[in-house]
């Protein structure tokens, strides 16, 4: 059962990216940013397969919810129209996915050769994974989570100071 | 055949090519960002696999940081997308061939 999800949702989740990126039927940005979002959850239904549930509802709530719609909010700033218009370059396509194949290649025959799931098992939680997090997150790494609050204020700051209509 | 962690990380593998196969192909500066989302998600994805086949939470944790600073870079990368926008009303990367504005 959880094999044939695990298929299920893995599928997805690549359909889906390919469809983001190389939509052939369509190369209106919207498009893509819709088939984000359905990269995203479909990754989440990963997550939660791999018993992470805290991550895959982090997922859902801030890529789905609040990256889509700043994607969304910019897409509809900009003229979408114009994606439309322009052509392709058939050898920049070309040597990109030579590349990106040579790449694959690499990733897969390395995940091969080093045989690095030998002997590792997928155990189920004990107990409350999501508890387990927060305290370490709040004992552990308590420094490391003020700098990425500091850091979220910086971004935030630094966005406002962009949007400015007269910007020097 | 039980899923070990190689279909997982073959899993990732393939959506990071795909994430690259955005940036490389495509020369519209929204959807080389989403490309870069999907790398980011590909990595996220081989972290929470390696973390819970080895039954050790650092890397949950490490996931959680990379969340928050991808939601940051998003807002500031399409901040700056839009900034662009403003002064050469193109989001196109063969038009931004100049470094002067």
């Amino acid at each position: 059962m959880e094999d044939a999800l695990f298929y299920i949702f893995a599928a997805l989740t690549l359909l889906f990216a390919f469809l983001c990126v190389a939509n052939p039927f369509s190369r209106n940005p919207v498009t893509s940013a819709m088939f984000l979002v359905l990269t995203m959850i479909s990754l989440a239904g990963l997550f939660v397969l791999l018993q992470a549930f805290f991550l895959a509802a982090v997922q859902i709530l801030v890529y789905a919810g609040a990256v889509m719609v700043l994607f969304l909010f910019v897409i509809m700033l900009l003229d979408v129209k114009e994606e439309e218009r322009r052509r392709f370059n058939p050898f920049g396509i070309a040597i990109g996915g030579v590349s990106v194949i040579g790449l694959g290649f690499i990733l897969f025959s390395t995940i091969r050769e080093s045989k690095v799931g030998a002997g590792l098992k997928l155990t189920a939680v004990k107990g409350s994974d999501t508890a387990a997090l927060g305290k370490a997150l709040f004992t552990e790494y308590l420094l490391p989570f003020e700098v990425i609050s500091v850091l979220l204020l910086v971004a935030m700051v630094g966005v406002i100071l962009l949007s400015k209509k007269d910007l020097k | 055949m039980n899923i070990g962690l190689e279909q997982y990380l073959t899993v990732s593998g393939l959506l990071f090519c795909f994430g690259l196969l955005g940036v490389v192909v495509r020369r519209n500066l929204l959807i080389m960002y989403m490309g870069l989302e999907l790398m980011l998600n590909a990595a996220n994805l081989a972290l929470v696999a390696f973390s819970r086949f080895n039954d050790n939470l650092d890397g949950q944790l490490m996931v959680f940081f990379i969340i928050t600073v991808a939601a940051a870079e998003v807002a500031v990368g399409l901040a700056l997308i839009v900034a662009l926008y403003r002064k050469r009303q193109s989001a196109h990367v063969e038009d931004l061939t100049t470094l002067k504005l």
